[in-house]
C-alpha cells in the first residue's frame, strides 16, 4: 500500500470532522472519496498534509507521516490540488507550474514536464505570462492540476477537480487525468461530488458519511450498490 | 539655476537611501502586512556596527561588507526570537512588538555608543566628484543604491528563492503545499530587509551623521516613500523614495526652509492616506471567482 491511515481523526478547533477513519490508496491506484457536502471529504485529504489537527496514524510508503509538517509531506511527494484550486493569484502561470517543482533539483527535468504539462493544456501556454488571478476558473482549475504534477508525486490528492468547470471542460479534464494515469506513475485520491464520473475513473472508492467510511469496495461494485446508485448517482 | 540642480541632486542621493529604507519596510510588509517601525533603528544599530569595525582599523569595504553579513543574520534572528512567537497574535500586538523593539534598540545603541555624535567615513575620496554639482559621496550613495536594487530584482525575478519568497508572502498555504518551508521565507525576507537597512544606514550616516536617533527623520521619509508609492509595491516604493527626496531638498531649500522639512514627510503621508490610500503604484489586484 501507498497510504493507510488508521483511525484517523481530525478536525477545526473544537468541532471534530473526521471520526475514526481507516483506508488505503494501492500503489498506482485511483481511489474516489464520495459522500455528501459536509461529510468530511476535503478534511480528509487536508489531514494526509497536515493542514488541519488530526490524530491516529498515517503511513506513506510504511513510514509514519502523522505529525510532520505540511511541507515535509510534500516533499515526500504528496501532491495536493486543495480546495478553492490554491492558485498564486499575483504570479504568472508560468511561476505557479515553477512553483509546484520548487523542491525538485532536477533543473533540466523540470524544463520538460513544463512543456508537457503545456502540452497537456493547451490553454495554459496561451496565459503563461498572464497574471494567475485573471484566468478563468476552470483555466485555475487545470492550472493547479498541472501545477501537483510539476512535483513529479508519487500521490495526488484531487479535491473536486470538477468544481465551477462546465460540463464539456470536465470531460475534458477527465481525460487528462485518465491520460496522466495510464503515463506517469502517480496514484490518486479524488475527491468527487459528482459520483458517477468519479467511478468512472477510480479503482477504489470510499463512500463516507459524517466523517466515517460507510461503505467501501471496487468502483465497479460501487456502481452496482442499489442505495450508492439512489443517493449519489441518480437512477 | 545651479543651486537648483544641486538641491535635486542632493535630494536624489538622500532619495536614494529612502528608497532603500523604503524598500526594506515593503518586503517585511508584504510578508507581515505590518509596518516595521523598527526598521530604522535596526538600520542604526548596522551602521554603528560598521563603524566599529572600522574604528578597529579594518578597511571600509571590508567593514562594508562584514556589516551587511551580519546585519543579515540579526535580522533572520530577530524574526525567530521576537516575530515568530507573535506571529498569529493581533495586529496591535506586533505593533507594540515593533515598538518595543524600536526602544530597546535605541537604548542599548545610547548605552554602548553614548548618545554623542560621531562622524561616520564615506567610502568615496573627495576626487570621484561628477561635475561641479554633485559630491563624490551623492554620487557613491546614488551608485551603491542602484546597484542594491538591481541585485535585489534580479533576485526576485529570477531565482527559484526569489520566486518562493514571494509566494509565501502572498499565499502560504499553498506555499506549504508546494513543499515551500513558510517559516523561514520570512526570516529570511527580515534577513534582507536588514541587510538592505545597514546599506541605507552606511550611506546617510556621513551625511546625517552617527548617532542613536539618526534614523528617526530618515525612516519617516522612508514610510512617506514607501506610502506614496505604495506599500505593497517594491518598484513604486523605490520611486517614492527618490521623489520624497527631491521634494524634501526643494521644498526645504526653497519654500519652507529646513525647520519644517520633517512635517512635510508627515504632510505626505496623511495626504496619501486621504486621497490615495494604495499609494500611486500600488497594484490593482485581479481576483475571479
Amino acid at each position: 500500500m501507498l497510504l493507510e491511515a488508521k483511525s484517523l481523526r481530525a478536525g477545526y478547533g473544537e468541532t471534530q470532522v473526521l471520526h475514526g477513519m481507516d483506508f488505503a490508496i494501492a500503489q498506482g491506484s485511483i481511489t474516489a472519496l464520495l459522500g455528501a457536502n459536509g461529510a468530511g471529504k476535503t478534511t480528509t485529504l487536508r489531514a494526509l498534509c497536515a493542514m488541519v489537527k488530526t490524530s491516529g496514524e498515517i503511513r506513506f510508503e510504511g513510514n509514519r507521516i502523522d505529525g510532520r509538517a505540511t511541507e515535509d509531506i510534500a516533499r515526500l511527494g504528496v501532491a495536493h490540488v486543495p480546495d478553492g484550486r490554491g492558485t498564486f493569484l499575483h504570479l504568472s502561470a508560468e511561476e505557479n507550474l515553477r512553483l509546484g517543482a520548487y523542491t525538485r533539483k532536477d533543473r533540466a527535468a523540470v524544463e520538460d514536464d513544463l512543456e508537457r504539462m503545456l502540452g497537456y493544456f493547451p490553454v495554459l501556454r496561451e496565459r503563461r505570462r498572464q497574471q494567475a488571478g485573471t484566468l478563468s476558473g476552470g483555466e485555475q482549475q487545470m492550472l493547479a492540476v498541472s501545477r501537483a504534477l510539476m512535483l513529479r508525486p508519487k500521490l495526488m490528492l484531487l479535491d473536486e477537480p470538477s468544481f465551477g468547470l462546465a460540463p464539456r471542460l470536465v470531460h475534458e479534464l477527465f481525460g487528462i487525468l485518465r491520460d496522466i494515469r495510464s503515463r506517469e506513475k502517480v496514484s490518486m485520491m479524488l475527491v468527487e461530488q459528482n459520483a458517477a464520473l468519479a467511478l468512472e475513473l477510480a479503482d477504489q472508492a470510499y463512500l463516507i458519511e459524517t466523517g466515517r467510511i460507510v461503505m467501501a469496495g471496487t468502483a465497479e461494485a460501487l456502481k452496482r450498490d442499489d442505495s450508492i446508485r439512489k443517493s449519489y448517482l441518480g437512477y | 539655476m545651479e543651486a537648483l540642480i544641486h538641491q535635486v541632486v542632493a535630494g536624489l542621493a538622500t532619495g536614494g537611501i529612502y528608497a532603500s529604507l523604503a524598500l526594506a519596510l515593503v518586503m517585511i510588509y508584504q510578508a507581515t502586512h505590518l509596518v516595521n517601525f523598527a526598521q530604522g533603528e535596526m538600520a542604526m544599530f548596522s551602521t554603528y556596527l560598521a563603524w566599529t569595525l572600522i574604528d578597529a582599523g579594518m578597511p571600509y569595504w571590508a567593514a562594508f561588507a562584514l556589516t551587511i553579513g551580519i546585519s543579515f543574520l540579526m535580522g533572520i534572528l530577530i524574526e525567530r526570537i521576537v516575530i515568530r512567537p507573535v506571529e498569529n497574535a493581533p495586529v496591535l500586538a506586533v505593533v507594540t512588538v515593533f515598538i518595543g523593539l524600536l526602544v530597546i534598540l535605541n537604548s542599548v545603541a545610547g548605552w554602548i555608543y553614548t548618545y554623542t555624535i560621531k562622524s561616520f567615513p564615506s567610502p568615496f575620496p573627495p576626487g570621484m566628484a561628477l561635475g561641479r554639482f554633485m559630491s563624490p559621496h551623492e554620487v557613491g550613495a546614488i551608485g551603491v543604491t542602484l546597484l542594491v536594487l538591481a541585485a535585489l530584482w534580479v533576485f526576485f525575478r529570477f531565482t527559484p528563492l526569489g520566486l518562493a519568497m514571494r509566494a509565501a508572502a502572498q499565499n502560504p498555504a499553498s506555499s506549504r503545499l508546494v513543499g515551500i518551508r513558510v517559516g523561514w521565507m520570512l526570516a529570511l525576507g527580515w534577513g534582507l530587509a536588514a541587510a538592505i537597512g545597514a546599506v541605507a544606514g552606511m550611506m546617510v550616516a556621513p551625511i546625517v551623521y552617527l548617532d542613536p536617533n539618526m534614523m528617526a527623520g530618515v525612516l519617516l521619509y522612508a514610510f512617506a516613500a514607501a506610502l506614496l508609492g505604495g506599500i505593497d509595491s517594491p518598484m513604486g516604493a523605490v520611486i517614492g523614495g527618490f521623489v520624497v527626496g527631491v521634494l524634501e531638498n526643494l521644498l526645504g531649500a526653497f519654500v519652507i526652509g529646513n525647520e519644517l522639512k520633517l512635517s512635510m514627510a508627515l504632510v505626505l503621508i496623511i495626504g496619501v492616506l486621504l486621497v490615495r490610500p494604495s499609494g500611486f503604484f500600488g497594484k490593482v489586484h485581479v481576483t475571479r471567482v
